[in-house]
């Protein structure tokens, strides 16, 4: 029994016939790391927001944890992917803002101590009283991780969270989240346009054929062990033939049109059947 | 930087002596051939000695006007020589009370409006019409109903200031980052929670904009109203000196009532500052 099941799901907007997705199947583990890559247009945005609750879809059902997903909740921690945290509030005042709203009956005391402990995961611990402005990008960012780690949520959705830094921020941020990620065996669901950020972080890759009638066109398993890092993930064969996978897709097969009535995506496990390191050579 | 704060407080200083500078030589007393012996007989038949009273006053009587004044406040010698202070106070009191009447109306009221998409476009054809009528306009009808001067006052203060504010909250509230909100929604933060601590600080900025402007139109429309109801205030200051042709007073009172608007503004750029922030 999976823990997120995500049947038929369907968005059309008034007076556009064509839904700009339909016929969205997949399910999530607990525990399971799954981002979605695709094309801008064919609405993972409005994906993960259904799945925050913050939008409604037009058809189909979204349960969690045997539970109908009906509007937002503290069961759910959100990402943004302009990090929306309030200027007005101090580093951690933003982060006890969330810890308050999960845990009212908390006194001052344990909401700081909270809010402290999980922005010092995030390596953040010497910034506590500074206001978001005098952040870099990277930091305000690691601010939203916190503020949506720190709320424990049953499963994290982040909407393409390092979409506005630059490659070196990107880099080490991406190794804390891993970090994060695996010691919390945390739930996430993650919007990405990056292939290599996608293979670094996921169990398995969710790839979207381009909207309108955007669908999940197929599903990646990644077969490398999960104690992959961003150092050595490159030394293995299986990796390009991953990217090489995903990278095709998104640059030529994204645009072919599914049959219809084809509902459930191919699961494909690219590298894992293929024969490994002499070809990469030739 | 700090040399060109220097800079420009020279040039300040040098304007101020040269407008004081040609305002002496220009109000200069006309000592030429003109003034005949009948006119310094008829002159001194009316008491008034050799000087001219006519013309305009020069700087040092305002100079002496101002040292009169503010030597001593805080006199009350009956309806007519009251100290600049207590003028003043009667003023600022009219002020004070119609501008929290309107704060208390404005805000509530905007952020309603703000809220609600729906409010905003009902209420919005109101807004627009009421919102250029000049204070003064409503006097007569403030006049008739209230049937008290001084409530009548702080009536037209209290509706010139509502508008800026109104608009400036509703702005402010409909325009609160959609991500703060989402934040919000996603923490699920209860409706009075949302207010006080996302929308209000969000759009602080705007509304104390908003009551900044207030402010400014109240001390000008102030003045005005006083000189209508009469009876107390800078504004019935500057009318009964007007009526008395002591000019010296009347610049007096002029001088005072733009440091004290200054002084008002200044505060309420103090308290935008406050809660400013950058994103």
């Amino acid at each position: 029994m999976a823990f997120l099941h995500v049947e038929n799901l369907a968005k059309s907007y008034p007076g556009n016939d064509a839904p700009v997705f339909e016929n969205v199947n997949f399910t999530l583990d607990k525990g399971e790391f799954v981002c979605i890559i695709g094309h801008s247009g064919c609405g993972k945005t409005t994906i993960l927001n259904a799945l925050a609750g913050l939008e409604t879809a037009s058809d189909g059902i979204l349960t969690m944890d045997g539970r109908e997903v009906a509007g937002p909740g503290l069961d759910r921690g959100v990402v943004f992917q302009s990090h929306a945290l309030m200027p007005w509030m101090s580093v951690i005042d933003n982060v006890k803002f969330g810890v308050r709203s999960r845990w009212p009956d908390w006194s001052k005391a344990q909401i700081e101590a909270q809010a402290a402990q999980y922005l010092e995961m995030v390596g953040l611990g010497h910034a506590l009283h500074k206001k978001p402005s005098m952040l870099s990008g990277g930091m305000k960012q690691r601010v939203g991780i916190a503020r949506a780690f720190a709320i424990q949520p049953k499963m994290l959705l982040l909407d393409e969270p390092f979409g506005a830094l630059d490659a070196l921020t990107r880099g080490t941020i991406q190794d804390e989240l891993l970090k994060i990620v695996q010691a919390t065996a945390q739930t996430v669901f993650m919007i990405t346009h990056d292939v290599d950020e996608a293979i670094l972080l996921s169990d398995r890759i969710l790839l979207m054929s381009n909207g309108p009638r955007a669908r999940i066109a197929e599903i990646v398993e990644v077969s490398l062990p999960r104690s992959r890092t961003r150092h050595d993930m490159h030394h293995d064969p299986r990796f390009y033939r991953i990217r090489n996978h995903l990278v095709d897709f998104l640059v030529s097969r994204s645009k072919d049109p599914k049959p219809a009535g084809e509902t459930h995506p191919p699961v494909v496990r690219p590298g894992e059947t293929e024969p490994a390191p002499d070809t990469i050579a030739a | 930087m700090k040399n060109e704060h220097g800079k420009s407080l020279l040039l300040s200083v040098v304007l101020f002596a040269l407008f004081i500078g040609v305002w002496f030589v220009a109000t200069q007393p006309k000592e030429s051939a003109q003034q005949s012996a009948a006119q310094d007989e008829y002159a001194a038949l009316m008491g008034k000695g050799a000087t001219k009273s006519g013309g305009f006053p020069p700087p040092q009587e305002i100079g002496k006007a101002i040292v009169t004044h503010l030597s001593d406040p805080f006199k009350d010698n009956g309806p007519n020589d009251k100290g600049i202070a207590i003028q003043l106070g009667h003023s600022l009191g009219r002020v004070g009370m119609g501008f929290a009447l309107a704060i208390l109306v404005a805000l509530p009221l905007g952020f309603t409006i703000g809220m609600s998409p729906l409010l905003h476009r009902a209420l919005d054809p109101f807004i627009q019409v009421l919102k250029p009528i000049s204070p003064l306009a409503w006097m007569p009808l403030a006049l008739y109903t209230i049937k008290d001067s001084d409530l009548s006052g702080i009536f037209v203060i209290f509706i010139c200031s509502v508008w800026p504010m109104l608009i400036n909250t509703a702005f402010g509230v409909a325009n609160v980052r959609k991500d703060w909100l989402n934040v919000a929604r996603t923490l699920e933060v209860r409706r009075l929670r949302k207010a006080l601590t996302v929308i209000l600080p969000a759009a602080a900025p705007t509304i104390l904009t908003g009551m900044r402007i207030s402010m400014g139109i109240a001390w000008l429309v102030i003045v005005a109203a006083e000189m209508l109801v009469g009876g107390t205030g800078v504004g019935y200051f500057v009318w009964n000196e007007w009526n008395n042709l002591a000019l010296p007073n009347v610049i007096f009172a002029i001088l005072v009532i733009g440091v004290v608007g200054m002084a008002l503004d200044r505060c309420f750029a103090g308290l935008q500052k406050l809660v400013s922030y950058t994103e």
